[in-house]
C-alpha cells in the first residue's frame, strides 16, 4: 500500500504571531516552524498503514526551503520519500493553486491513499484537500478519525463524527482523506530515525519541473485575496461573583447572565 | 565560527522537548511524591534511542554526537531531571566507558543492551570514606585464580536500585599500596555476581524518582575478564569519562533552570498583585532578566565542551567551567523561581519547589564545586585556557 501524505509547514501555536506593517501578513522572522498538527495524524496513519500493508510512505510538500525540516520530521518518524515544491514564484499562493502543485507533482505517483490535514492551522481554509481530491479525480473524505483498509487493501471505510453520531463511508482506492484530531496519536521520531532522515531520498521540484505556468500561481494568480489582518479582540476582566452561600453566589450569577450577558 | 544546531540536532531537541513536556513533566510531581520508579517513561525513552545516541551503531547506539546527547539531556531534563541523571550515568558514564575501554567481548555482552536501553547502567567510585579523595578508596580487588575477589562498599549509586540495572562499573584497589598510594582498577560487575548485595535506597531531599543505593561486595565474584581497560594505566584513564559526566551535569542544571524560568514567566504574568500582573514589577522582571542571562551563559558553555569533545579536542577546562557554573547558577535561578512563586513556591506540588530540591545535589555529584574549582585552578597553573 502506497501512501501519500501532504504536509504544510505552519507557525508553532506556541509563537506569538504578530501582524506585518502592510496589515496583510504575518511577520515571519524569529518564528518558530513546525509540521502542521492535522498533517502529523495523516504521516502516523500512514505509516500504520505501512507497517500493515507494506509499501512506501512519501511526504509530499509546498513552501520555501525551510520546509525541508519539517519533511524531514516525517522522514525520521518513518517516512520513506519526501518532495518539496519549491520555486520562488509559488510564494503568496492561495489553497486552490496549492492544490493544483501538488496536484502535478502527486498525479504520476503511484499510489492508494493521499492524506491531507483537514485544514492548517495558519490560516485555517481547509480548501487544499478538497481542490486536490478533485483536481486529482479520486473520491473524498473528510474530517476523518477512523480509516479501516480492508484486508484485501481494495477499499476503505472512513468514520466522520457528525453532531454526535458517527458516519461511517466506504470507497474504493486510491482516495484522499483529510484527518482530524482523534484519528491517532502521533509517534515521535525515534533516535536513529533521526541520524538515517537524511540518507532518505528527497527531491526538489520547480514549477518548471512540474510543467505549471507561474503567472497562475503566487500573488498574483490568487483568486482569494486577503484583504486586512487583525488581532483577535482583547478578552475582557473576568468578574468574581461574590457572595456568603452559594445560593447567593448562584443568584447573582443568574442575574448577570441576565442582565449583563444577556444569554436568556 | 558557527552557532547553528545540524538539522539532526534541531530534531533531536525538538523530540526530547515534546517528549519532556508531554511525557515526563505531568508525572514528575507524582514520580517525586511517590519514590515510584517510573518504569514505563525509562522504557519509552529506550525505544526511542536515548540511551544510545553518541554510540555507533554496531554496538546498538543511534551513531550521533555528544552534542546531542547533551541537547537531549537538557531537554529531558527540563521535564525532570532525576531522568537527565539516569541518562548521565547509563550513557554519558557507563556506556562511554565501555565504548572507549571496553573489549571487542564486553561490548557485545554489556554495552550493546545499555546502549539499547534494554539495560541501565549504574558507577560506582564514592564511598563511606573516600568522596572528593578518590584516591583513597578501600575497596578491594583481589585475583583468585581466574576470578577476583571484590571486597568494600560503594554509595550513593545512582541506578542500581532499577529492575533493569545490570551492571556497575567500580573503581576498586587491585595493588597494595607503593608509597602510600594503591593502584585502582577499574571493573565490570554484574549484579547477579555472587556476593553483589544491593544496600539501603537512600532517603534524599529530592530526586526522589532516581534509583539511589548503597552497594555492598561482600567477597562479591567476578570473572577475571571483567576487568575494564588497561591494568597498567588503572583508573587514571577513566578520567575522560567523567569530564563527559561534568558536561551532562551542566545540561541537566540548564534544563532544570529552563523549566524554572518557564513557569516563572508563566506565573508572574498570571499572580495579581496590587491590581496587576506582577510580571510588571521591576523587582520580579529583574529576577527574569538575571535568570535568562544565567542559563544562557550555562547552556553557551555546556554546548562548547561537547562540541569540542565531538571535533576531538581536549575540553577538560570548558567541561569543568560548565559544570561549576551551571549547578551554581541553577541553585541560585531555582530559589528566585520559589522567591517569585512566593507561598506558592514553597508547597511540594508546585513544579518550582521540585526543581528547587534538586538543585543542589549537582554542585556535589560528578565532583564537588570545591573539587571543580582545584580542577581550573591546576588547569590555570598550566597555562591550559
Amino acid at each position: 500500500m502506497n501512501v501519500i501524505v501532504c504536509l504544510k509547514q505552519v507557525p508553532d501555536t506556541e509563537t506569538q504571531i504578530k501582524i506585518a506593517p502592510d496589515g496583510k501578513s504575518i511577520v515571519t522572522d524569529d518564528i518558530k516552524w513546525v509540521m502542521n498538527p492535522y498533517d502529523e495524524y495523516g504521516v502516523e496513519e500512514a505509516l500504520r498503514l505501512k507497517e500493515k500493508f507494506g509499501g512506501e510512505v512519501t511526504v509530499v510538500s509546498l513552501g520555501p526551503k525551510r520546509v525541508t525540516e519539517s519533511i524531514r520530521t516525517a522522514l525520521a518518524m518513518g517516512a520513506d520519500k519526501g518532495i518539496l515544491i519549491s520555486d520562488d514564484a509559488l510564494e503568496g499562493s492561495d489553497s486552490l493553486a496549492t492544490a493544483k502543485a501538488l496536484a502535478a507533482a502527486i498525479k504520476d505517483l503511484d499510489y492508494d491513499l493521499i492524506f491531507t490535514g483537514q485544514r492548517g492551522v495558519d490560516d485555517d481554509m481547509g480548501v487544499v484537500g478538497a481542490s486536490l481530491a478533485e483536481f486529482l479525480d479520486v473520491p473524498q473524505f473528510s474530517v476523518i478519525v477512523k480509516v479501516e483498509v480492508a484486508e484485501d487493501g481494495k477499499s476503505v471505510k472512513a468514520h466522520r463524527p457528525v453532531e454526535g453520531q458517527v458516519l461511517v463511508v466506504e470507497s474504493s482506492l486510491p482516495a484522499l482523506i483529510t484527518t482530524q484530531k482523534g484519528l491517532n496519536e502521533p509517534r515521535y521520531a525515534t533516535l536513529p530515525g533521526i541520524m538515517k532522515a537524511k540518507k532518505k531520498p528527497f527531491e526538489e521540484k520547480t514549477l518548471a519541473d512540474l510543467g505549471l505556468d507561474p503567472a497562475k500561481v503566487g500573488e498574483g494568480g490568487r483568486k482569494v485575496k486577503i484583504l486586512e489582518l487583525t488581532p483577535p479582540p482583547k478578552r475582557g476582566e473576568g468578574k468574581i461573583i461574590e457572595g456568603e452561600t452559594p445560593q447567593e453566589k448562584a443568584a447573582e450569577l443568574a442575574k448577570l447572565l441576565h442582565e449583563e450577558a444577556k444569554v436568556f | 565560527m558557527n552557532f547553528d544546531l545540524t538539522e539532526e540536532h534541531k530534531m533531536i531537541r525538538d523530540m526530547c522537548r515534546s517528549f519532556s513536556q508531554e511525557i515526563i513533566f505531568p508525572r514528575a510531581e507524582e514520580i517525586e511524591r511517590t519514590g515510584e520508579y517510573p518504569y514505563d517513561i525509562i522504557s519509552q525513552m529506550a525505544e526511542l534511542g536515548m540511551m544510545g545516541i553518541p554510540i555507533s551503531e554496531q554496538y546498538g547506539g543511534s551513531g550521533g554526537d555528544w552534542l546531542g546527547m547533551h541537547l537531549c539531556i537538557e531537554e529531558i531534563s527540563r521535564g525532570d531531571p532525576t531522568f537527565g541523571a539516569l541518562l548521565d550515568v547509563t550513557t554519558s558514564v557507563v556506556a562511554q566507558a565501555l565504548a572507549v575501554f571496553g573489549t571487542e567481548d564486553q561490548k557485545r555482552k554489556w554495552l550493546i543492551p545499555i546502549a539499547k536501553g534494554e539495560e541501565i547502567g549504574a558507577f560506582g567510585l564514592t564511598e563511606p570514606d573516600a568522596g572528593s579523595d578518590a584516591a583513597s578508596i578501600r575497596t578491594r580487588a583481589i585475583l583468585d585464580g581466574n576470578e577476583w575477589v571484590v571486597n568494600g562498599t560503594k554509595q550513593f549509586v545512582t541506578n542500581i536500585g532499577l529492575d533493569n540495572a545490570s551492571i556497575i562499573i567500580i573503581a576498586a584497589v587491585t595493588k597494595k599500596p607503593v608509597k602510600g598510594r594503591g593502584r585502582i582498577s577499574t571493573f565490570v560487575v554484574p549484579k547477579d555476581s555472587p556476593g553483589f548485595v544491593l544496600g539501603k535506597r537512600y532517603e534524599k531531599i529530592g530526586w526522589h524518582g532516581s534509583a539511589t543505593h548503597e552497594v555492598i561486595f561482600d567477597n562479591c565474584r567476578i570473572p577475571e575478564d571483567n576487568l575494564l581497560g588497561d591494568s597498567a594505566k588503572g583508573f587514571a584513564q577513566h578520567l575522560s569519562v567523567l569530564q563527559t559526566g561534568r558536561i551532562s551535569i551542566a545540561a541537566m542544571a540548564v534544563g532544570a533552570a529552563q523549566a524554572c524560568l518557564d513557569e516563572s514567566l508563566r506565573y508572574a504574568g498570571e499572580r495579581v498583585q496590587f491590581g496587576k500582573p506582577i510580571l510588571s514589577f521591576q523587582a520580579i522582571q529583574f529576577k527574569l532578566a538575571d535568570m535568562s542571562v544565567a542559563i544562557e551563559l550555562a547552556r553557551n558553555q555546556y554546548l562548547k565542551a561537547a562540541w569540542l569533545k565531538d571535533q576531538g579536542r581536549k575540553h577538560s577546562f570548558e567541561a569543568t567551567v560548565a559544570k561549576l557554573f551551571a549547578s551554581e547558577m541553577l541553585e541560585k535561578v531555582a530559589s528566585d523561581a520559589v522567591q517569585i512563586h512566593g507561598g506558592y513556591g514553597y508547597m511540594a506540588e508546585y513544579p518550582v519547589s521540585r526543581y528547587y530540591r534538586g538543585a543542589k545535589v549537582l554542585q556535589i555529584v560528578e565532583g564537588t564545586s570545591e573539587v571543580m574549582r582545584i580542577i581550573l585552578a591546576r588547569e590555570l597553573a598550566q597555562g591550559t585556557p
